[in-house]
């Protein structure tokens, strides 16, 4: 089965331009025939291809609001990011919105983030986990790190996201609120991101995920500011400052009151800093909060909001909530057991040339000899992001000399001058 | 001999390319299916010779060799040598010049991560420069 992934290509918008293929972090995008061409495996959904894109050709395949249809109780589950895409309207309201447009229930992912918070801060007091601890919070992150760092893997924090935390205890009191069957009640994420998307389907630490579907927010934003007016408010509220703080980047690290913490985001600032950490170099670390999007989750490719103008009204937003420290602990709410990772979490070996070594570094040497017949450019002609990376589609197999213009262009040069010389060669019987 | 060998020239103070070597480094092994162990000790080792040839010489190369069983990283270096090996190998033993200090380097402890990151390593050194051999084992 081939790796399923959210982001996707629209191939009509494609024109085959090189913006793409140059962002990628993983290098998981070539052009071949005119069109962009993802390498499912090597894709982690950051959606950097999707942001630079300059004719919206790359999208986030997300859940249609019709398999809502499917299920008899039906549950939002909002990340916090929702909160700072509207303009003028309160929690209350979004939160209420959302119940008119056919949610039977709201359950905030900012307040299960904030239980998340409280076991993340346990589980460092505990000290048993590889320092600096990695917040698992951000998939994109996480499968980067599968990828290019699998060193860090060990250092990952072994805890459900507050997404799928949400999930585990919507479901719970559900069954028990309701009487239903776990599968007649659907539990749906309301998304700003591709890489979340991704995660609900190919879990990271989990057997499955209970989350049903997932709806992205640009979707869901226009419908929200629709009921909002009409909308009866409803005190739905649960989340405080800690967890409605997730939202931008450092909100994370802010819940797990370490003062040796630090926040990067950016996918590109994340792999140097990831770099630094593989070195040793951050040993003095107590945690480390990665996110793929410049802001943090409101600079999804899904939000519909300005990543700037949204971080500052979360930030206003969450000043103006209480800081609650203890979630509370009277509801039935989970365990550490519970959103504790089952799962190991494996290295990916996508990069990898051959499993035999002696091949692979037969294979190397002749990449770096292409390399060198290459002219440096990283122009992105050929299809390829870097010349390094034709080489290396060269000696797979799946590229050709030819491929390179540059490459191309001499051989055509030579051609012309090889015909222009037999041109004026004259057959001996002519004077 | 060698299953595969490369070179990288590293210039003295060159503080803007600091760690590209081992970037390289670990571009080249990610794509062989060694431990992620194996490659974060590697790095280590390529990053920190790579410092001390930054650091204290007049320039120099890092050369990687990947063998069957083996990365052997060679670090070579003309320059003042290392008056006291012994004493290098301490721990926050340092030589680096203060300007160097500021800017967060020189700490001494890229020879002892060598040696901690390392199965095996050799260092010889003259008033003409010094030449720093490390092994890692698969």
């Amino acid at each position: 089965m081939t790796y399923f992934h959210s982001v996707t290509l629209d191939k009509d918008r494609c024109r085959g331009c090189t913006n793409c293929i140059k962002r990628c972090p993983t290098e998981a995008i070539r052009v071949r025939e005119g069109k962009a061409r993802i390498i499912n495996e090597r894709c982690i959904d950051c959606g950097e291809c999707i942001r630079v894109c300059p004719y919206h050709a790359k999208l986030a395949v997300t859940d249609s609001l019709e398999i809502m249809k499917n299920f008899r109780y039906k549950i939002a589950l909002p990340a916090p990011s929702l909160y700072g895409q509207f303009k003028d309207l309160s929690i209350n309201q979004i939160l209420s919105a959302l119940l008119d447009i056919g949610f039977d229930e709201v359950f905030e992912v900012a307040y299960a983030a904030e239980i998340v918070s409280k076991f993340t801060r346990e589980a460092l007091q505990k000290g048993n986990l590889k320092r600096p601890v990695i917040s698992s919070a951000c998939p994109a992150v996480v499968r980067l790190i599968q990828i290019r760092f699998p060193s860090l893997i060990d250092h990952l924090l072994n805890i459900c996201s507050p997404m799928d935390t949400a999930a585990i205890i919507a479901k719970k009191q559900a069954v028990k609120k309701t009487g239903l069957k776990e599968e007649e009640i659907g539990v749906f994420f309301i998304s700003p991101c591709a890489a979340k998307v991704t995660s609900i389907r190919n879990p990271v630490g989990l057997e499955k995920s209970k989350i049903d579907g997932a709806f992205s927010m640009k979707e869901i934003y226009g419908k929200i500011l629709e009921k909002a007016k009409t909308t009866v408010v409803r005190d739905l509220r649960k989340a405080t400052m800690i967890g409605v703080g997730w939202a931008n980047s450092g909100g994370e690290a802010f819940g797990t009151f370490t003062e040796n913490s630090i926040y990067v985001d950016g996918i590109h600032n994340v792999i140097d800093v990831l770099e630094e950490i593989e070195l040793g170099k951050l040993s003095d670390l107590d945690f480390f909060e990665g996110l793929a999007c410049i802001g943090g989750c409101i600079g999804g490719p899904l939000t519909v909001e300005n990543p700037f103008v949204a971080k500052n009204r979360i930030r206003k937003l969450a000043e103006s909530l209480p800081k609650r420290e203890q979630p509370p602990v009277d509801e039935d709410l989970v365990s550490f057991e519970e959103v504790k990772w089952i799962k190991k979490i494996e290295k990916s070996e996508v990069m990898k040339l051959d499993k035999d070594i002696s091949k692979a570094l037969e294979m190397m040497k002749e990449i770096d000899r292409t390399h060198k017949t290459l002219p440096g450019l990283d122009c992105g002609s050929c299809g390829s992001p870097s010349c390094r990376a034709l080489a290396e589609d060269i000696v797979k197999g799946c590229a050709t000399e030819n491929d390179c213009i540059f490459i191309l262009k001499d051989k055509i040069k030579a051609l012309a001058e090889e015909l222009n010389d037999l041109a004026g060669k004259k057959p001996p019987v002519i004077k | 001999m060698a299953l595969y060998s490369k070179e990288f020239e590293v210039k003295a103070r060159d503080f803007d390319s600091a760690g590209e070597v081992s970037s390289n480094l670990r571009a080249i092994l990610k794509q062989l299916s060694l431990a992620p162990d194996i490659v974060r000790r590697s790095c280590i080792v390529c990053y920190e010779a790579e410092m001390n040839i930054i650091i204290h010489s007049y320039g120099g190369t890092i050369k990687i060799e990947i063998f069957e069983d083996r990365i052997r990283i060679i670090a070579e270096d003309t320059g003042p040598g290392i008056e006291d090996i012994e004493l290098a190998m301490k721990e926050g033993y340092s030589t680096a010049p203060e300007e160097i200090r500021e800017m967060g380097f020189g700490a001494g402890m890229g020879l002892p991560n060598i040696k901690a990151n390392s199965d095996f390593m050799d260092i010889k050194s003259s008033k003409d420069g010094t030449v720093v051999v490390a092994e890692i084992l698969f």
